[in-house]
């Protein structure tokens, strides 16, 4: 049955990369989630976080497709039970002054943060998993949302042990 | 001609990661155009297919004093063809060299006909400079992002000084690992700047590590499958060739006593005369390798990639068998097939290693085969190739081409382009050496022939060279005759003229009713063109042939001519199929012997 992954993917900080990545899934056929791109301890490396949709075996074909390209390092999957997984959510929200303490009182309700105040709205910034910051948008939806934005997931390991940190990384070719 | 091992390249990469700190090669000032071509030179490479153009005109100044022997081609697609028909022949690294825009964009078949066909190339084109870039100037286009899909890597050079590591890098990619084309973009103000030079460069790959020995479990577990199969097949793809691995095949096809099919990459691998040699599987195989897949109880495959012009419909594919696979890429291994044993490696490594597991086990798979060679001779005497003279008294195709392999022998090199006369010209010629058959496999690129044959004359110059042809294919490409022609490179080309697109007329015939819309190409009606004419006008000798009776002559009037090109048309009938089919879509037991002839694959023998 088809899942959701978390796919750490470390490549080395080039021109181009995220296209071979991004275009990899599009010609194998697979679907993107997410996608969250930036920058690691290492100026030279780049991590990829992807989320993609597929059953066990099509995920084994697209990390060996992805093992292919020169420029990627390492490929890691983060299990959401031994890792810490976060998206980032920017909504603006109507909010006039009626229902305003009640939007207020969401916010508090996910541990949320009004980041800008205008007289008829608020801008709320929410991190945490999908699950966490779906069940904030629900609850926003009554009071009629204006705008989001949401980034792609990032993802961490739970532990000490690092991905970044293993010998083969930057072990010659 | 010798080929470097994987070790070699391998070691050859080292020397080059591991050039000595304390000493330093003195960086020499130049421009990134010298630099380009030094690096060439340094490479080794001995010939480059191109076409100079605006924005690599730079390097075409330092081409003009090289060492490298640069050959005007007369349509990009040409040189890319000819990089890789000289790879193929030579196992050496083809190089085909283009200008920006158009003349990179023509590159473009002949790349993705590299890749789907894992040949080391490589292809150096001029960019705009890089100012300009992204800005829609004159004869822009983003070869980089054109080629990310059809490459096995691809570079936009952004400092002379990463001329040399990125050449070096662009070689070493192409000829390691599962081999395929690599492209290198060159904006044409760093080809003019100042940069300076220094070889060897250092490598920097550090995500690729190609696996070329095997894991010493997977060879145990796929010796036991081996020691104890009923109906073992040595499934051979193209990457026993790329891998030279062919002697190490002959003794473990000996050693296993199993049958042996290769693919139309494999063709040559394993030689035709053998008697454990069932010939090609797939679409237009043999009935016998068809069967032997089918009814197989595992299938050892070797450098092959469970294409599906092999498995058919891939539900119905061997369905008895369990699979051990070995390839180089692993991500070949599962991708179509499930597999029982996975062996990620080179095939020569993975051979011999198999070899070493199975030594001593010879006697016992003689007599454990007994009952599957019965069978298997059975569907061989029954259903052999072969083909009907056409009742309308028109030349067979088919004939001529088993002629000219005759003729010509095994020690010839024979190029096909794609349709029916490559089916038939991997059907009716016998080949018994490795890389003595070159043809368009995975992309099935019309008008291959007489370029790739053009390249693998160049590499083996010593070698009658035939391109076997067809009259579409033909009129794709063979501008580059006058190539041939002016720089002295003397192949043979057959157009096997049925006045059709043969192989696309053979399916309106079977599976539209006979409605031939736009096949027939006035080849034959019309003679236009007139191909001794035109070979003559291209500087070749033209020779043309209609009946049987003179087939052998004319074909020895060709082989006499050494000096010059030659073009000898063939008229032939246009109503010949390629047979045995297993039609699109349906399963390998759905195989057709002949219009009409369905082989019975008995069930109560198994």
């Amino acid at each position: 049955m088809a899942a959701k992954h978390t796919l750490s993917v470390l490549v080395e900080n080039k021109p181009g990369v995220l296209a071979r990545v991004s275009g990899l899934f599009s010609r194998r056929g697979f679907n993107i989630d997410s996608l969250a791109v930036g920058e690691t301890e290492h100026a030279e490396i780049s991590r990829i976080t992807i989320v993609v949709d597929a059953e066990q075996q099509p995920l084994e074909q697209v990390t060996k497709q992805l093992n292919k390209l020169i420029n990627v390092l390492k490929i890691v999957e983060l299990e959401p039970a031994a890792s810490v997984q976060r998206e980032l959510l920017l909504v603006k929200v109507r909010a006039d002054r009626p229902i305003r303490s009640q939007v207020l009182e969401t916010v508090q309700l996910f541990r949320a943060r009004v980041v800008d105040v205008a007289p008829d709205a608020l801008t709320i910034e929410a991190t945490g998993t999908s699950e966490k910051l779906e069940a904030l948008l629900r609850d926003l939806e009554p009071f009629g949302i204006k705008e989001m934005v949401q980034s792609g997931r990032v993802a961490i390991g739970r532990g000490s042990r690092s991905i970044t940190a293993a010998p083969a990384l930057r072990s010659a070719a | 001609m010798t080929r470097p091992t994987p070790e070699a390249l391998a070691q050859r990469a080292a020397a080059h990661r591991t050039a000595t700190p304390s000493a330093p090669p003195a960086p020499v000032q130049m421009t990134g155009a010298q630099s380009l071509v030094k690096s060439l030179e340094a490479l080794g490479v001995e010939v480059m297919f191109g076409i100079p153009g605006g924005a690599i005109l730079p390097a075409y100044d330092p081409i003009f004093d090289s060492t490298v022997r640069h050959i005007l081609v007369r349509h990009e697609q040409g040189a890319g063809h000819a990089a890789t028909g000289y790879a193929q022949a030579t196992g050496k690294v083809g190089v085909c060299i283009a200008t920006s825009g158009p003349g990179a964009t023509n590159l473009v078949t002949p790349i993705a006909d590299a890749y789907m066909d894992s040949v080391p190339i490589v292809a150096i084109t001029g960019q705009v400079a890089r100012p300009a870039i992204g800005t829609d100037a004159f004869q822009e286009a983003d070869i980089q992002g054109i080629t990310l899909p059809i490459t096995k890597h691809n570079f936009l050079i952004r400092s002379g000084d990463d001329i040399p590591q990125v050449l070096a890098e662009a070689f070493h990619l192409a000829s390691t690992g599962r081999p395929g084309p690599v492209l290198v973009d060159i904006p044409k103000d760093v080809l003019t700047n100042q940069t300076s030079f220094a070889w060897p460069p250092v490598l920097d790959l550090p995500g690729y590590r190609p696996t070329l020995h095997p894991h010493g479990k997977q060879i145990r577990e796929a010796a036991r499958l081996i020691g104890t199969a009923k109906r073992p097949v040595l499934y051979v793809g193209g990457g026993v060739l790329k891998a030279q691995a062919t002697e190490a095949l002959m003794e473990l096809a000996e050693l296993t006593g199993a049958p042996v099919v290769t693919t139309l990459m494999a063709r040559g691998a394993f030689p035709d005369s053998h008697p454990q040699h069932l010939g090609m599987p797939g679409m237009h195989g043999t009935v016998a390798a068809v069967y032997a897949l089918q009814r197989s109880d595992l299938l050892i495959t070797l450098g092959a990639r469970f294409d599906d012009r092999v498995t058919g419909k891939l539900e119905s594919f061997a369905p008895d068998a369990q699979i051990i696979h070995a390839d180089i890429d692993p991500a070949e291994i599962g991708k179509n097939r499930a597999v029982d044993v996975p062996i990620v490696g080179d095939a020569q490594h993975v051979i011999t290693e198999l070899v070493t597991a199975l030594a001593g086990t010879e006697e016992a798979a003689q007599q454990r085969l007994k009952d599957w060679w019965t069978q298997l001779d059975q569907m061989r005497d029954t259903y052999p190739l072969g083909y009907e003279e056409p009742s309308d008294g028109t030349l067979a195709p088919q004939y001529v081409i088993e002629r000219i392999g005759a003729i010509a022998g095994p020690d010839a090199i024979y190029v096909a382009g794609v349709g029916q006369h490559q089916m038939w010209a991997s059907q009716f010629i016998k080949y018994e050496k490795p890389n003595t058959w070159l043809n368009s496999g995975g992309a099935g690129t019309m008008g291959y022939a007489v370029p790739a044959a053009m390249g693998a004359k160049v590499g083996q110059p010593g070698t009658v060279v035939w391109a076997i042809d067809g009259d579409g294919c033909f009129q794709m490409t063979n501008q580059e005759l006058a190539t041939c022609a002016l720089e002295g490179i003397p192949i043979k080309v057959a157009v096997i003229n049925n006045g059709n697109l043969g192989m696309v007329r053979q399916w309106q015939t079977l599976f539209y009713g006979e409605r031939y819309s736009n096949t027939d190409l006035g080849t034959h009606k019309h003679r236009i063109p007139d191909f001794v004419k035109l070979a003559e006008a291209l500087g070749c000798i033209g020779l043309r042939c209609e009946t049987a009776a003179d087939v052998d002559k004319t074909i020895a009037a060709a082989m006499e001519i050494n000096d010059a090109p030659v073009v000898v048309e063939f008229v032939v009938g246009k109503d010949a199929m390629v047979w045995p089919m297993v039609a699109a879509g349906t399963g390998n037991d759905e195989i057709m012997f002949a219009r009409g002839v369905r082989p019975i694959f008995d069930e109560d023998d198994l």
